[in-house]
């Protein structure tokens, strides 16, 4: 039962009902399951929210959280998209100690990165990374950290490539 | 069709009344005021005033155990509430269908800090298999549809109902909705035809195999269909404390519950088996011990009705999510056709097991002077002819009514297996009493776990129950006591009570009959007596051998074969050679 833990993204579509997110959480606390990052939104019909989910786990854990899940009275649907190709995304929006010396190199990373820089004062900048978690830890990375002032990510949203979809 | 209009409080009683539902089990309170003056003065439904709301969630609870309908609870809000939760969590963990009716404070006070707030959906979400908060007085009959529709299909479970005190004073038109239909909750019932083949297959082919069934069984109503399929195949079998009456007790095929108090047989069987058929059997730690010794030849089948109970714990061979008896029914269509014949006595599989039966592993002391717990449990099964609902408590006699009340039957034995609520069995007798009218119902029970409902016995006395309680004082926790002598170097830590009340004039105190026993030789007579009275409540108060343990045992976390049996039957020759 020892398998290696693997990161599983998962997209949910729920009853958007007071308290479906709650039974959710609550379900990975009461059983001890992992989230990394959690994110929820109405879809084009506000009666279904979609949630994206990260976690990890042994393959036995994961399918238990998938069964778990599906068991809730207000999942609809879910999938879990590791099992074919998809796309992820995450944004980040990081303030940066932005002093007339450190101006050039931030938006030398800003171009590589294909990140936006959203709001100039007189000593700060807010850059707007989107991209799949490995991109945004690459920047977090590669400025220097004592610039970082407030990191702000939203967990990623994932979907699935070509014609495959999760549907109500 | 226009509905008449009505007041939320009305629209509860007439939606409990179309849904069919014959008793609440309840006890009032500021938020259900509006509900209980809507219940007084009709004749729809019928009200059960407990003692305590933790008593009305078991009696509904035994009820829904004892009929395969939903239990229904009215409790108010706050410590209503609250106290409702360990028979929530209760029914929860044995998948009992109830619905739980809660009062809560008008919706302009909610998260207030009101008089009796508490946020009940949160405190209750672990242990519901779903709940509502009724915003609208127009959503309550849906609501109450829905909620009654969840609890009792799929795999069953308790569903909680918060109602605001003001949506029960607020009027609309009345229409109880005749179906439901909701997307995101569709369960499965059907088991997949190439599965069921693929199980069959292996079925058939097994050399040594063991059919293993739980509460699942008698939850689906498959005792039948279980019956056919056992005999049709001349397997062995044993159930889980659930599953206890799913199958003959008094079958030569059944070789005995399993796991920690298990029989030796059963236990041997599993551990040698080469196909195992689980049938609505959820692996539990108490079933199977040690997960790497467990059952290590077997190819494993599983079929139960939710998907996240197949390979929990265990890894399966062959899944069917399906209910019981639908699956066991495509099963036995397969086999009549195979017309295979029942494997025989003479078959080397049931010679080894008829081998390992000859330890009798439950044997006891039956010259003492003393009163021996299972004597008392073996005299009980002969005068109500194994055919009385039984209902217990949790500890030593919970085990010994498992392994010396033989059922025959489903539905007839009545406990918390899962979640092991001590205070059970008299609440839950309550129930059981009140849907079977008429027939015998016994509470086994033990000093220390009857006294944590022993308030229910004035709902006995305001019912007329003639409940009759077989209670095994030992004067001990006996199973934290039997536990401390076995692993905590008899250290018995707050285990024994040296202040008991007197059961007997206790019993008499609630309008009650009372009775003590304290030698083997009156224990017959106490109980016929006791049975022969028909209209009143009677208490036997049975004064047992003080350390007499339940054998055999696997401790916890060990593995199958790993059994500790009764001192005078491990230095038999079969067991040491097994033990070896």
């Amino acid at each position: 039962m020892n398998s290696p833990e693997q990161r599983h993204t998962i997209s949910i579509l729920l009853e958007n009902e007071t308290g479906a997110l709650c039974r959710v959480s609550g379900l990975f606390a009461a059983r001890a399951y992992n989230i990394e990052t959690l994110t929820v939104a109405p879809t084009e019909d506000p009666s279904v929210a979609r949630m994206t989910l990260v976690t990890c786990g042994s393959p036995q854990i994961v399918e238990q959280i998938i069964k778990q899940l599906n068991k809730l009275v207000d999942v609809i649907r879910l999938i879990d998209l590791n099992e074919g190709p998809h796309i992820e995304r995450e944004l980040m929006l990081v303030k940066l100690d932005a002093g007339p010396a450190e101006r050039e190199e931030i938006k030398r990373l800003v171009d590589i990165f294909r990140a936006k820089i959203i709001d100039v004062t007189d000593k700060n900048y807010i850059v707007e990374l989107t991209g799949h978690n490995d991109k945004l830890e690459a920047f977090l990375n590669a400025i220097d950290r004592r610039l970082i002032v407030e990191v702000v990510r939203s967990g990623a949203l994932g979907i699935l490539r070509g014609g495959k979809s999760l549907r109500v | 069709m226009v509905g008449e209009q009505l007041r939320g409080a009305e629209i509860f009683v007439r939606a409990l009344a179309d849904e069919g539902v014959e008793f609440v089990f309840g006890y009032p309170g500021g938020a259900v005021l509006h509900i209980y003056d809507a219940l007084f003065n009709q004749d729809l439904i019928k009200h059960i005033l407990v003692r305590h709301e933790q008593g009305a969630t078991h009696a509904a609870d035994g009820y829904a155990r004892a009929t395969g309908k939903p239990g229904v609870v009215l409790v108010t809000s706050g410590p209503g509430a609250t106290n409702a939760v360990t028979g929530i969590a209760t029914a929860y963990m044995d998948s009992i269908p109830m619905v739980v009716f809660t009062g809560q404070v008008a919706r302009s006070l909610i998260g207030n800090d009101a008089f009796q707030e508490v946020d009940c959906i949160g405190i209750t979400r672990p242990c519901v298999k779903h709940s509502f908060l009724v915003e609208r007085v127009e959503d309550l009959a849906p609501t109450i549809k829905k909620a009654f529709y969840i609890a009792t299909t799929g795999r069953p479970g308790p569903v909680v109902v918060d109602i605001p005190k003001d949506v029960t004073a607020d009027i609309t038109e009345y229409q109880y909705p005749e179906s439901v239909d909701m997307r995101s909750y569709r369960p499965t019932v059907k088991g997949h035809p190439m599965q069921i083949k693929k199980a069959a297959g292996l079925i058939l082919e097994a050399q040594r195999p063991m059919i293993y069934t739980g509460g699942g069984v008698i939850l689906d109503n498959a005792a039948e269909a279980l019956t056919e399929f056992t005999r049709a195949l001349g397997y062995p079998i044993t159930q889980t404390l659930m599953g206890l009456g799913g199958y003959p007790s008094s079958d030569r095929q059944f070789i005995g519950m399993l796991g920690m108090h298990g029989t030796y047989e059963a236990n041997m069987a599993m551990h040698h088996c080469d196909v195992l058929v689980a049938v609505g059997a959820r692996f539990d730690d108490r079933v199977t011990g040690d997960l790497a010794k467990f059952c290590p030849n077997a190819r494993i089948i599983q079929i139960d009705i939710d998907p996240s109970s197949i390979a929990k714990n265990v890894p399966v061979d062959v899944p069917i999510v399906g209910g019981c008896d639908s699956v066991l029914r495509d099963l036995n269509a397969i086999i009549r056709k195979s017309a295979r014949k029942p494997m025989g006595e003479d078959d080397p599989w049931w010679q080894q097991i008829r081998d390992w039966q000859k330890i009798k592993c439950l044997e006891y002391d039956r010259k003492s002077q003393l009163i021996k717990p299972q004597y008392v449990l073996e005299e009980l099964w002969k005068i109500t002819k194994g055919d009385a609902y039984i209902t217990s408590d949790v500890g030593q006699h919970q085990m010994w009514a498992a392994q010396f009340y033989g059922f025959d039957k489903p539905r007839r034995w009545i406990n918390s297996g899962g979640l092991g609520t001590m205070g059970f069995g008299l609440p839950s007798a309550v129930g059981v009493q009140l849907a079977h009218p008429g027939q015998p119902v016994a509470c086994v029970t033990g000093e220390a776990s009857f006294v944590m409902c022993i308030q229910e016995l004035s709902t006995c006395k305001q019912y007329d129950l003639p409940i009759k309680i077989i209670l095994l004082n030992n004067r001990y926790m006996g199973m934290v006591r039997q536990w401390q002598e076995f692993f905590y170097d008899r250290r018995y830590s707050h285990s024994y009570f040296d202040s008991l009340p007197d059961f007997v004039s206790l019993a008499e105190s609630f309008g009650h009959i009372g009775r003590r026993i304290e030698n083997p030789a009156d224990v017959k007579d106490a109980l016929k007596d006791a049975f022969a009275i028909t209209d009143r409540l009677v208490l036997l108060d049975f004064v047992t051998d003080q350390t007499e343990n339940v054998y055999p045992m696997i401790a916890a976390g060990k593995g199958q074969t790993e059994m500790h049996l009764a001192p005078s039957q491990a230095g038999s020759e079969a067991a040491s050679r097994e033990l070896a």
